[in-house]
């Protein structure tokens, strides 16, 4: 009975941290876009994408706490942290792991970026692109409810949305303002100045 | 040694020698001949408060008090003993028609470094760079290798950009090889060339810090005028006979340097005071001096010393046009309102200067430069505004004029 | 050093600011989280970059006291970390 509670709350938590990533995905795009949504302004996108990471990390504690305490699972505080050497199904139980180091790193650095410098911070940052697809994959090929018809449903939603904002993230004309970098990479105006010509 | 100290406004000359003096390219033997030798360690002590008696003024541009920026620079040092100060010298001219510093380089280069030996000696520094480039440079290299106490000298090629002599282009210039502008919170004699305290001077002002260590305040203050002490370097150019570098005193009425350097006073409609973030003067408004205070009232500054005269026939708003076009491609493009806003002031002022200007491109001026002033890592756009603003009150009758698509000039 | 004028806007007379907001240009890419969570204080230029409310001294944009805490918030917030605040006087 404990037992098949511990189960539940596993999965579910699991499934849980997976829709809160996808949110945080997709808000952290929109805020890198500059651009507000109706009665959302930019900022407080900005804090959702903060928000649904954070609560995603509570969901995974509790995921990866229930399954360490549930004895039917045979996870071990290594296999939270060191991938690929699972008892049970190594390769897709190595990809959650994998997807905990990363997301531990970006927001790691996220919550400490004012220390680290805003060059670090961004380059572990472009690691949540990595991560999402690894979580997922965890989530359809690890999960208990995997391959059931209403978690593939669910999957493929989240994942249509997420490949279309990415698809827009590459679009030219994605950032609300005008491009510093673009214009930077315009041909340099003349720099001999041709002023005081002879008349 | 000749100097002439003469009073400035009611004699025959503006005009002193006094850091040419040792005549062109002069080498070592030449210019302790000229000057006398110098002790930079045993000046040390003293220095600063000769240098604050002297009223010695930054002749880079900025025109800060020179010995304020030893006494930040000191009291850096003083705060963190660990952190060595440096010092940087700076010729790197980016404004297009000066040549003062390239003057001051190939003939005076001995100044130039005893300035820095002295000033480096006055604040413990424990690093000495000079940025310049040709023909400067090469003259520095053959000034360096005459003396052994210059051997710590290292010397960086400026780039060739309008920006490249901006202080803390500079010290990224040497940092990182990147001759851009850089954000900065804290003043450089605080916290400048890999976060040690540094003291950075035109090469102007450190050649005048080494004659000053040789004799004193008061010879200093023997010429110019009490609130404008000393000399300064001015180059002369534009619609002038001959581009010219002359040494005259402070204070010295515009005119009388314009004269001093053959120009036709009555040829001249109007004169660009300190480059091109300087401001207009017209032809009835140069009987000013070349001073902070006299030129207040103008919105101009001495600035690094250049004036840029302009004929009757030349159409005023044409030139600035130019030079707002070269502005905006000078910008570094690392700050939005700067790069966004200079080439729209740009256009701007295209518009003015070609004549199919509606009724508000004036007014899109002003508001531009007020939207860019203030708004960037270095004061570039500010330059820009103060420029525009200056063209479009000296100029107003020429802007109205050339908003109905006329013209008061007799050429375009 | 003579004072910066920023806009041509009126200044405002009050209480000597506690705050100075600084702004690294060489980073801020007109995101417009800043302007929308200090309106008083800061507009929006018309390429996105924000713009002080009113005319002021200096390069940095005052922060009256009451909006501190609000200040502290966008400077944590702001997604390339172009914001510092300073003390007005230091400089």
């Amino acid at each position: 009975m404990f037992d098949d509670t511990m189960w539940a709350f596993g999965r579910g938590s699991g499934i849980a941290d997976l829709a809160l990533l996808t949110v945080s995905l997709v808000a952290g795009i929109l805020t890198r876009s500059g651009r507000p949504l109706p009665g959302v302004p930019r900022f407080a996108l900005s804090l959702i994408h903060r928000n649904a990471a954070l609560l995603a990390v509570a969901f995974l504690a509790l995921h990866v706490g229930t399954l360490l305490i549930d004895p039917f699972a045979k996870l071990t505080l290594v296999d939270v942290v060191v991938p690929f050497l699972g008892a049970d199904n190594p390769f897709w139980l190595g990809m959650g792991t994998l997807a905990v180091d990363l997301l531990i790193a970006i927001v790691v650095t996220a919550l400490t970026r004012q220390v680290i410098g805003a060059r670090a911070f961004k380059a572990v940052h472009w690691l949540a692109y990595a991560m999402w697809p690894v979580a997922m994959l965890h989530g359809v090929f690890e999960g208990t409810d995997g391959t059931d018809a209403w978690f593939l449903a669910g999957a493929s939603a989240a994942t249509l949305l997420v490949a279309g904002a990415v698809l827009w993230r590459l679009s030219p004309r994605f950032q609300e303002t005008p491009r510093r970098t673009t214009a930077a990479a315009r041909p340099a105006a003349l720099t001999e100045p041709q002023v005081w010509r002879a008349p | 040694m000749t100097i002439e100290t003469a009073a400035v406004r009611d004699s025959g000359t503006v005009l002193v020698s006094r850091l040419l003096a040792a005549g062109p390219d002069a080498d070592l033997a030449r210019h302790i001949a000229c000057f006398g030798a110098l002790d930079p360690v045993a000046a040390a002590p003293r220095l600063l408060a000769e240098l604050e008696a002297s009223g010695l003024t930054g002749r880079g541009g900025a025109g800060f008090a020179a010995w304020r920026k030893l006494a930040a620079t000191a009291r850096a040092r003083d705060s963190a003993p660990r952190a060595r100060p440096v010092v940087i010298a700076n010729g790197a001219e980016g404004e297009p028609f000066s040549r003062k510093d390239e003057t001051l380089l190939t003939n005076a280069p001995h100044l130039v470094i005893d300035g820095m030996l002295a000033a480096g000696a006055a604040v413990g520094a424990g690093e000495l760079h000079l940025y310049a480039s040709e023909p400067g440079l090469s003259a520095i290299l053959g000034a360096v290798a005459e003396r052994a106490d210059a051997a710590g000298i290292r010397i960086v090629t400026a780039a060739d950009t309008f920006l490249s002599g901006q202080a803390s282009a500079v010290v990224n210039a040497i940092e990182t090889g990147r001759p851009l502008p850089r954000d900065a919170v804290k003043h450089l004699g605080e916290s400048g060339l890999r976060r040690r305290p540094t003291l950075l001077h035109n090469v102007e002002t450190l050649a005048h810090i080494g004659l000053i260590a040789r004799y004193g305040a008061a010879w200093f203050r023997a010429a110019g005028t009490p609130d404008d002490p000393g000399t300064r370097l001015v180059t002369l150019a534009g619609d002038v006979p001959r581009s010219q570098v002359l040494e005259v005193h402070g204070g010295a009425r515009i005119d009388a340097v314009l004269a001093a350097a053959g120009a036709e006073h009555d040829r001249i409609s109007a004169v660009l005071v300190g480059g091109y973030h300087g401001g207009w003067l017209t032809a009835d408004q140069l009987g000013a001096g070349l001073s902070p205070a006299a030129l207040a009232p103008y919105g101009a500054h001495p600035g690094a010393g250049i004036l840029l005269a302009l004929d009757r026939t030349r159409c005023a708003v044409q030139t600035t046009a130019e030079i707002v076009e070269y502005l905006a491609g000078q910008s570094a493009r690392q700050c939005g309102p700067c790069l966004f806003g200079l080439p729209a002031l740009a256009a701007s002022w295209r518009e003015l200067a070609a004549g199919v200007a509606a009724a508000e491109s004036p007014r899109r001026a002003w508001d531009l430069a007020d939207a860019v002033d203030g708004r960037g890592a270095c004061a570039h756009p500010d330059g820009t505004a103060r420029l525009s603003r200056s063209a479009l009150r000296a100029f107003a009758a020429d802007v109205e004029q050339h908003r109905h698509g006329r013209c008061l000039r007799a050429t375009h | 050093m003579s004072q910066t004028i920023s806009n041509g806007r009126p200044a405002q007379p009050g209480a000597a600011p506690a705050l100075a907001l600084h702004v690294d240009w060489t980073r801020c890419d007109g995101r417009g989280l800043c302007s929308e969570m200090l309106p008083e204080i800061l507009g929006r230029d018309e390429w996105g970059y924000p713009i002080a409310a009113e005319q002021h001294r200096g390069r940095d944009i005052p922060v009256p006291a009451e909006s501190e805490v609000a200040a502290r918030n966008v400077m944590s917030l702001c997604p390339v970390l172009a914001l510092r605040l300073t003390d007005p006087h230091a400089r």
